[in-house]
């Protein structure tokens, strides 16, 4: 290796074991699950209670508080996979292949929940269910991805090669990404352009942005969790005949 | 790093960049297309299509929504700080149709320059914020959306 202290690379070496990834997610689980209840409490609080109406659109913005950080997961949830699909591609990790995998249908629900709670609150806001500008298509074209993705893994009976094709198609749609970021920015769209994530300060009041902010978070948390789960039952149906397996499986009295 | 990794590791980053090189040239080809709508001043200057229906988007003016006949028929008239065109609209308007908004028409333009609308869609901003915040903040016209200046 170069470049990278030898402590570092240990690490991911030790992450990259399944049996010491299945051990450790074991463990990590309660904490996760107990960070995003917190998380997703005070924030739907905050959003739902606390914070005040909009000055034009009344109580109708609170959709933001699943619509934005839905879409945000989307975008993050895809990079993730890329990139897990590239150290999959490189570097022949078993486990970057499951993080990909696994992935991916989280990224689609939150694809999808993105343009349902748009939708919903499109057709009272704009007058309009669906328009078909550079934001929204795109958007629709990351779910498509997604399922692209899916559909590709599930058609390929050696997981291992699958996982190549998968990646593949995952790096090339990363090209998607800054064009549904940017799509506000560089052509007219009838989507308003970005509120949080721009270079000045967020056009949104501290007592709105706060509770958004909290949501993010717990989304993240959650896509962790859900990550995590589909993981394990993906790495354990690859290592089905692997000794720790087995070892497990006896332990735990299941055979 | 093992010569077959650093040669994947190249050939990646490779497909990646042509991927993102083919897009960008397919975007910039379509980039017309890809606007959702004209400003006025494209109207004014005749770069908006003549005779067809395309979509027109820009701020209401303060002041100038009217209902001529006490009717279902309302003008009013569209800016992008620049140009002006006036919009004749009958039908019900979204919620966040008001002075001052940016909005999106759906529609042709009639021989006397006329932009008669067969659908308006409101074009909300990215602010958000408290009533009591509006209103005291000085100017009123801070609510211009970022798209249409």
């Amino acid at each position: 290796m170069f470049l990278v202290p030898d402590p570092v690379v240990r690490f991911f070496h030790r992450m990259a074991s399944p049996p010491h990834f299945y051990a450790l997610t074991e463990r990590l689980m309660p904490w996760l699950v107990v960070i995003f209840l917190l998380l997703a409490a005070s924030g739907l609080y905050g959003g739902l209670y606390l914070a005040p109406p909009d000055y034009q659109q009344g109580d109708s913005y609170r959709i933001i508080y699943i619509h934005v950080p839905s879409a945000w997961m989307s975008l993050f949830i895809y990079v993730v996979m890329a990139i897990a699909g590239g150290i999959g591609l490189v570097w022949r990790i078993k486990l970057a292949e499951i993080v990909m995998i696994s992935s991916a249908s989280v990224g689609a629900s939150f694809t999808f929940i993105a343009l349902v709670t748009g939708s919903l609150w499109g057709k009272p806001m704009w007058g309009a269910w669906w328009v078909w500008d550079a934001r929204l298509t795109s958007e629709l074209i990351l779910l498509f991805l997604y399922l692209g993705v899916i559909g590709l893994y599930g058609a390929m009976d050696d997981k291992r090669s699958a996982s190549k094709a998968v990646a593949i198609l995952a790096l090339v749609g990363v090209v998607n990404i800054p064009i549904i970021h940017y799509s506000v920015e560089w052509w007219n769209t009838l989507h308003q352009g970005p509120t949080v994530t721009k270079m000045d300060k967020p056009s949104i009041h501290v007592t709105m942005l706060v509770p958004l902010l909290l949501m993010a978070l717990a989304f993240k948390i959650y896509y962790l969790i859900a990550l995590i789960l589909r993981a394990r039952i993906e790495l354990l149906q690859r290592e089905r005949n692997a000794q720790w397996v087995k070892t497990k499986a006896v332990e735990e009295g299941g055979l | 790093m093992k010569p077959a990794r650093k040669q994947r590791l190249i050939l990646i980053g490779l497909m990646v960049l042509g991927a993102g090189l083919a897009t960008a040239f397919a975007l910039k080809s379509f980039n017309d297309n890809l606007m959702y709508f004209f400003p006025p001043t494209d109207v004014v200057e005749g770069k908006a299509p003549k005779g067809t229906l395309f979509r027109l988007g820009g701020m209401v003016i303060k002041g100038s929504v009217e209902r001529p006949d006490k009717g279902m028929m309302v003008r009013f008239k569209l800016t992008d700080f620049n140009k002006e065109v006036t919009v004749e609209y009958t039908g019900i308007l979204p919620d966040l149709f008001r002075e001052g908004q940016g909005i999106v028409a759906h529609g042709k333009l009639n021989p006397q320059g006329v932009f008669i609308a067969e659908e308006v869609l409101a074009k909300h901003d990215e602010n958000y914020m408290p009533p009591e915040v509006k209103a005291s903040l000085k100017k009123p016209e801070g609510t211009v959306s970022g798209q249409t200046q």
